[in-house]
Formats: structure tokens, C-alpha cells, sequence
């Protein structure tokens, strides 16, 4: 027998990322066993996706549905720390979410780098909002006789999100932040032609405090899972944003909210400009107001 | 049947304590050029370290440097980068918990149980809170500044704390004053320094920008200068009413606005309905808590007719379980009394109630040989006219009186100059707030005692003191109208 010395490779290959779903906190292909070819704004190949089906989107609504009592009812303070721990982790990460973001979204790398610190500054901002919503929102409400009655806002329940399709990253935190920081569980369905920036967001989300179905990302083409979405009778609102410029696909799917009454957040005809400072609109959207009524006597 | 208890003391080794300290100002420690003075252990009586005490050429030293922050720096920053100096403070101080609980417990002498469940949490909490507020500033006051605009700081604020939750209170002021863009010179008081000197190292380590806190160390001397600096623009006050007053007769004629939140005393009205353990729990955590050193401590218990047996006999039993001593015990509920000062007067005031009449009890209860040391006290048989009813002893002494009606209740809970907070505890909800509605009181805690959030706005009516501290309220003494 002859041997011969291991073979040292001078130029050491790669390995190279799956991109997967992200549902329940685990990170499952599409139960469709389905992908698609993720290309760079210059065509070139970047990576596999999963192709999210309609299977996928009922499971992320059901992880959601299992998340929403557990994230609801944690204190506004913890839910802040964890949006904050989020944008922390995501610092850590700010050169990979600059690479994928400049090949996704096809800008230089320094347009790239300020969209990944807006994004991150964004969280910080909406993380400061958990336990403040209320003191801005609610209020106590004098009534004509001896009650004392108040409003307080509380998340409506499991929220479908067609993320932007062009802002990768900092369109995608500006769309999911608002809809979580209150309380609200999240399906979302990723910009189709540059998910990777989404799916390592959920990896930053995994390793995070935020509990497991608490954000689910679909990959994939919305003519796949937003119908289901939509339609969906255990989804209590969706924003459309995803959907702008294609009205009649956002049209059909405001129809198809209208079975179980969803709250509907229209899509913009264009994209909106993400740099733009957020109100407080994107809050409110998922919020149902709480009155309480109590008798006030000896 | 009784239990002994091991000793279960919290290691100090944690604490890097040095011989002596000096001032923060503008970014660096620097001596004092008053005479040093002594930070005592009120528990064992040692010497921990030297302070440096800030003479007026210090204090107006600290108050240009935090001008100097505050014209170039942090008035001017956005304030999504505030929130993040504020943010980067929090996550410190949650980092350091454990050394600032145990330093605060050496210096302060209240227990380590509640240095480190409740003090030092509750700090990194406000700084969390008010670093989120610094980038929302134009949700703090709907309509009071233009649409689109954001409302302005007030500048350099000169705040002064007391010795009873030192970090506690530097972080009610410190948090919300940076939040809204203002600067800050602080004094702590002169007995528990420690942390707030620590705190400056936090503020390096968070690369804070030079001058926007300073810490000006020294006792009434050193605040006076500080309060009647002509470049201050806000003073933010916690401590004695007369103090209070003192500072408010200063600042009369000048333009600078104040808020004070001073003494107490408050009732904790029981109804014959509440549920009597939890109540008794109420009342002992309600005035013994911090060894009564709190400004809102129910210090008189109000008890309906029908129930006071019950009521005082169950709580003579829970008092005979009280642990008094070492404050670094985590067994301790009880620990020493901040300054013998402090002890002198509890004590002048208790002797006062019984030669008024009243009746004083205190659990059989061991205390140790040296140190500053009060036994749990309750007083029966006591008037609205006694002075035990009526000023605040700031120790854990209970006085105990009684009522009938819903409306006598009301009319003896208010009787006092004070209204800081007070206490209902009955099982129905309407009397509750009905009850709310009529109190004189800035707080009203109902089937709970002595709870605090960053969220929850807090301050007292009549001599109380004026201003809220806490919640989107709290922003607003530090932002100009």
C-alpha cells in the first residue's frame, strides 16, 4: 500500500450558506421541497432560497398563533430589552448584512452600510417604543357618572406582512418592528428577489430572547403564499406593502382579508422612501383599543 | 417553634473600594478643594472611604463644564444618538448590578435582598425607559410645540438627592434630564456618595461625552451652591420639606424652574374586607421597607373598627419574624439606620410618642453592638393630634389609628400637609376608586405598597412637593413649555 501526505489545499473552498425558512424558531426548507435561484442586481447567482408554499405560510400562521400568548402577555419592558437585545446582535453582524444587502439591492458598498446602521437605528427606535405605546395612545376617558373608564391599546393578534420587495433590509425592519414591538405575532413574506438579508435577520432574530414564532419569514413568490395569507381565518391583519404597484394583486388580496375582517394596511402605489422617520401609523394599524369600565362608590 | 438562620453574607469582594474620592467634573475625577469627610458603613461604623467636598469654586467649575457639554454637544446631538449613550448606561449598570448593590448596601446599610432586587434593577430600568423617550421627544407633550417640531431642553440642571435610594434617585433625575437634552451637575447626599461616584466611572465606560454628568460631592453647603448658581436653568430636588422650601425661597425671582418631591406621610387605610395577610404584608413592607427611610412609607396605618384586633395581632406576629442586622446578609429584612443622625432623631420622635400617650411595642429583637440600629416600632392608642401622627420620622416606626366610615377614613388619611401617596386595601373595587378620587395624594397604591416603574409617574401634592418624576409626565420638568 502506498500513502502519501494529506493534500493542503492553498486557496481553501468556501462553505457555503443554505438559505431556509425561518417558522416555530426553527429554520425548515419548504415542505414543498421547492427552491428557487436567488440572483445578484447583476444577474450572477448568489444563492438557492426556499420556495415557500402554501403549506409553509398555514404552518408560520399556526407558529404565530402558538407564540401570541406567551409574547403578548410579556411585560413592555421585557419586549423592549429583546428588540434592543435584536439590535445589538444585529451590530454584531453589520459587514454580513452589508454584503447581502449591497448584492441584493445592488448599490456600493457604503450606500450598503448606511442602510444596515438605519435599520439597526430603526429597532432601536421602535424597541423604545414598547412601553411607551400605551402612554401615548391610550387614555382614561372622563364619562358622565361615577366610572372610572379607560382605553388601553393591545396587539391584535397574528399579522400577515408582505415585506417590501426593493428595501431588503432596512424596508423589511421598518414593516416587522412596528408590527411586534406592541405585542403582535408576525408572518412574513420576504421581498422575493432579495430574501437573504430576511433570512439572516432570523438568525440574528434565533439567537436573540425573541421566542420562537414570534417572527416567521416565507421566501418565495407572494403568488404563493399571499393568497393564503389573505384568506387565512386565524390572521387578524395584513399590510399589503409587499404588493405596491401591482393593484390588482392588491386588490384581490384586500377582498380576500375581507372573510374574517381582517385589518388591512393598503399598499403604497410605489414603494415608500424607508429613510423617511416612521410616525407612529404603522403601530397603530395592529392595535385594538381596550375600553374598561369600572364603578367608582363606597 | 423558631428557625435559626446560617449567615448568608454577600461577598464584598466584589467592591474595589479606594481610600479616598474626589469630584466628576467635565469628564474626570478631580479633587475637591473643601475639607474631605468620611463615607461611614452605618452598619459597622467603618470608614469606607474619604470624599472630596465641592467648595463654590468647584460647583461653578462643574456647572461651565456641563454649559460647555451642553451648547456643543449634547443639546445639539440628534437624539437617536442620546438614546444610545442612554441605552449603553443601562446595559453597564445591568452588567454591574451586583457591585453597585453590594457597594450600595455597604454605604447605605439598607439590605442587600433590596439593593439587588429592587434598587439596582429598577435604576437600569429608568435609563432604559428615558433612553427610548430621547428620540420621541415630539410624542412627550402632544400640542405643545409646533407640529414637526421638537421641544427644547432646558439646559444645565442642578439636581441634589437624598441618602435613602441613592442610585435609585440619581437615576430618577440623571435619565430623564439626559433624555430631553439637558446636562447635569448632581450632589449626592454627603453619607452615601459611593455609588453615584461609581456611576461617573459608568458614564466613562459609555464614553459619555466630558461634562454632561458631573458629580459634585459635599452636604448642605455644596447644594446650596449648586441651587443657587445663576447658570443653572432647572434644579430637580428629593428630600425634607423644610430643605425643599428653603430652595424654593432661593429660586424665587429667577427664571429657573424646579420641581421638588420631599416628605410624607402617608396612610395605608385597611377595610374590613381586605383580604388580612396580604394587607399585613402591605403594611409591614409599606413602612419597614428600607427601614422606613421612604418618602412615601405608610407610616400611618388607618385600620377599620371591626378588624384591629385581627389586624394588630397578626401583625405583631409577622413583626416578630422580621431578620434585623447585616445588611449584606441576604436573610436580612431590616438593616441599619443611615447615619446616627438619623437614628437621634427616630429616636427623640419615638420618646415624644410615648410621652404624648401613646402605647409603643416592638418585637423581641436582637441588634448588634455596634453600628446605627432601630427595632421595628408600632405605636397603639395614637391621635391625629400626636407628633408621631404628624411629622415624618423617616424610620420604620408605625403609627396606628382607626376609623368607622369610608368618609372618616378620607378625612383622617387626609389630614396632614403632606400628599405623597397612600394605601387602600379592600376587596371591593368600586370603593377603591372611590377612594382614589378623594385622597389628597399624588400616589395611590391599592391592594399593593411601595411599587415604582419607570412608566408610572410619581410626586406629591401639597408639601410633597411639586412635579412628577417617572413616565412621559417625568419628561416634562425637564423640557421648556
Amino acid at each position: 500500500m502506498v500513502w502519501r501526505p494529506t493534500l493542503q489545499s492553498e486557496s481553501r473552498l468556501d462553505v457555503r450558506k443554505t438559505y431556509k425558512l425561518y417558522v416555530g424558531g426553527a429554520f425548515p426548507r419548504s415542505e414543498s421541497g421547492r427552491s428557487y435561484v436567488v440572483h445578484d442586481s447583476r444577474g450572477r447567482f448568489l444563492a438557492n432560497a426556499a420556495a415557500a408554499s402554501r403549506k409553509d405560510a398555514r404552518d408560520a400562521v399556526q407558529a404565530a398563533r402558538k407564540a401570541f400568548g406567551g409574547w403578548s402577555g410579556a411585560t413592555a419592558y421585557n419586549r423592549g430589552q429583546v428588540l434592543y437585545r435584536v439590535a445589538e446582535v444585529m451590530e454584531g453582524r453589520h459587514d454580513q448584512f452589508v454584503e447581502e444587502v449591497a448584492a441584493s439591492e445592488g448599490i456600493t458598498r457604503p450606500r450598503a452600510q448606511r442602510s444596515v446602521s438605519a435599520a439597526i437605528d430603526r429597532l432601536v427606535w421602535y424597541a423604545g417604543w414598547a412601553d411607551k405605546l400605551a402612554q401615548v395612545v391610550g387614555a382614561t376617558n372622563p364619562v358622565a357618572g361615577p366610572y372610572f373608564d379607560f382605553s388601553v391599546p393591545e396587539p391584535t393578534g397574528v399579522v400577515a406582512v408582505l415585506a417590501p420587495q426593493k428595501s431588503s433590509l432596512l424596508g423589511l425592519v421598518s414593516v416587522v418592528a412596528p408590527v411586534v414591538v406592541s405585542g403582535n405575532t408576525a408572518v412574513v413574506a420576504s421581498s422575493r428577489d432579495r430574501p437573504l438579508p430576511a433570512i439572516t435577520l432570523c438568525e440574528v432574530l434565533a439567537t436573540s430572547d425573541v421566542p420562537g414564532g414570534v417572527v416567521n419569514m416565507l421566501t418565495g413568490s407572494l403568488a404563493d403564499t399571499a393568497p393564503t395569507l389573505a384568506s387565512h381565518m386565524d390572521v387578524n391583519a395584513i399590510d399589503l406593502t409587499g404588493a405596491a404597484g401591482d393593484d390588482e394583486h392588491a386588490t384581490a388580496l384586500e377582498v380576500a382579508a375581507v372573510d374574517n375582517l381582517k385589518r388591512v394596511l393598503r399598499a403604497p402605489a410605489s414603494e415608500p422612501d424607508w429613510t423617511q422617520s416612521p410616525g407612529l401609523d404603522r403601530m397603530r394599524r395592529f392595535l385594538e383599543m381596550k375600553t374598561v369600565w369600572h364603578p367608582i362608590g363606597v | 417553634m423558631s428557625f435559626e438562620y446560617a449567615p448568608a453574607p454577600e461577598s464584598r469582594a466584589v467592591v474595589d473600594l479606594k481610600s479616598s474620592y474626589g469630584l466628576f467634573v467635565d469628564g474626570e475625577f478631580v479633587d475637591g478643594n473643601g475639607h474631605a469627610f468620611k463615607s461611614v458603613s452605618p452598619a459597622t461604623e467603618e470608614v469606607l472611604a474619604e470624599i472630596s467636598e465641592a467648595t463654590e469654586d468647584d460647583v461653578d467649575k462643574a456647572v461651565a463644564a456641563a454649559r460647555r457639554a451642553y451648547t456643543r454637544t449634547w443639546s445639539t446631538m440628534p437624539g437617536a444618538e442620546r438614546a444610545k449613550y442612554l441605552y449603553r448606561i443601562a446595559r453597564i449598570i445591568q452588567e454591574r448590578s451586583r457591585e453597585l448593590a453590594v457597594l450600595e448596601s455597604l454605604d447605605n446599610g439598607k439590605p442587600i435582598r433590596e439593593s439587588r432586587d429592587v434598587d439596582i434593577p429598577l435604576v437600569a430600568a429608568y435609563f432604559f425607559y428615558y433612553a427610548g423617550w430621547a428620540d420621541k421627544l415630539e410624542y412627550a407633550m402632544p400640542g405643545s410645540a409646533p407640529r414637526g417640531s421638537v421641544p427644547l431642553p432646558l439646559g444645565v440642571a442642578g439636581q441634589v438627592i437624598p441618602w435613602n435610594f441613592p442610585l435609585l434617585m440619581l437615576s430618577w433625575k440623571i435619565a430623564p434630564a439626559l433624555a430631553a437634552g439637558n446636562t447635569v451637575v448632581l450632589k449626592p447626599a454627603e453619607t452615601t456618595s459611593l455609588t453615584a461616584l461609581l456611576f461617573a466611572e459608568i458614564c466613562q465606560q459609555a464614553d459619555l461625552p466630558p461634562g454632561v454628568v458631573n458629580i459634585v460631592t459635599g452636604a448642605g453647603e455644596t447644594g446650596r451652591a449648586l441651587v443657587g448658581h445663576p447658570d443653572v436653568d432647572k434644579v430637580a430636588f428629593t428630600g425634607s420639606t423644610e430643605v425643599g422650601k428653603a430652595i424654593g425661597r432661593t429660586v424665587a425671582g429667577t427664571r429657573k424652574s424646579v420641581t421638588l418631591e420631599l416628605g410624607g406621610k402617608a396612610a395605608n387605610i385597611v377595610f374590613d374586607d381586605a383580604p388580612i395577610d396580604q394587607a399585613v404584608e402591605g403594611i409591614v413592607n409599606g413602612i419597614f421597607f428600607n427601614q422606613g427611610h421612604v418618602c412615601c412609607a405608610g407610616s400611618r396605618l388607618l385600620v377599620q373598627e371591626s378588624v384591629y384586633d385581627d389586624v394588630l395581632a397578626r401583625l405583631k406576629r409577622r413583626m416578630a419574624s422580621l431578620r434585623v442586622g447585616d445588611p449584606l446578609d441576604k436573610n436580612t429584612d431590616v438593616g441599619a439606620i443611615n447615619s446616627s443622625e438619623q437614628l437621634s432623631r427616630i429616636r427623640d420622635l419615638s420618646q415624644v410618642g410615648e410621652a404624648e400617650g401613646a402605647e409603643r411595642w416592638s418585637p423581641p429583637c436582637e441588634l448588634p453592638d455596634r453600628g446605627f440600629w432601630f427595632a421595628p416600632t408600632i405605636f397603639t392608642g395614637v391621635t391625629q393630634a400626636h407628633r408621631i401622627a404628624r411629622e415624618e420620622i423617616f424610620g420604620p416606626v408605625l403609627s396606628i389609628l382607626t376609623f368607622r366610615t369610608p368618609a372618616e377614613a378620607v378625612e383622617k388619611a387626609n389630614n396632614t400637609p403632606y400628599g405623597l401617596s397612600a394605601g387602600v386595601w379592600t376587596d371591593k373595587g368600586s370603593r377603591i376608586l372611590w377612594m382614589a378620587s378623594q385622597l389628597r395624594a399624588g400616589v395611590v397604591w391599592a391592594n399593593t405598597f411601595n411599587r415604582f416603574d419607570p412608566t408610572s409617574p410619581f410626586g406629591g401634592y401639597k408639601e410633597s412637593g411639586y412635579g412628577r418624576e417617572g413616565g412621559r409626565h417625568g419628561l416634562e420638568a425637564y423640557l421648556a413649555k
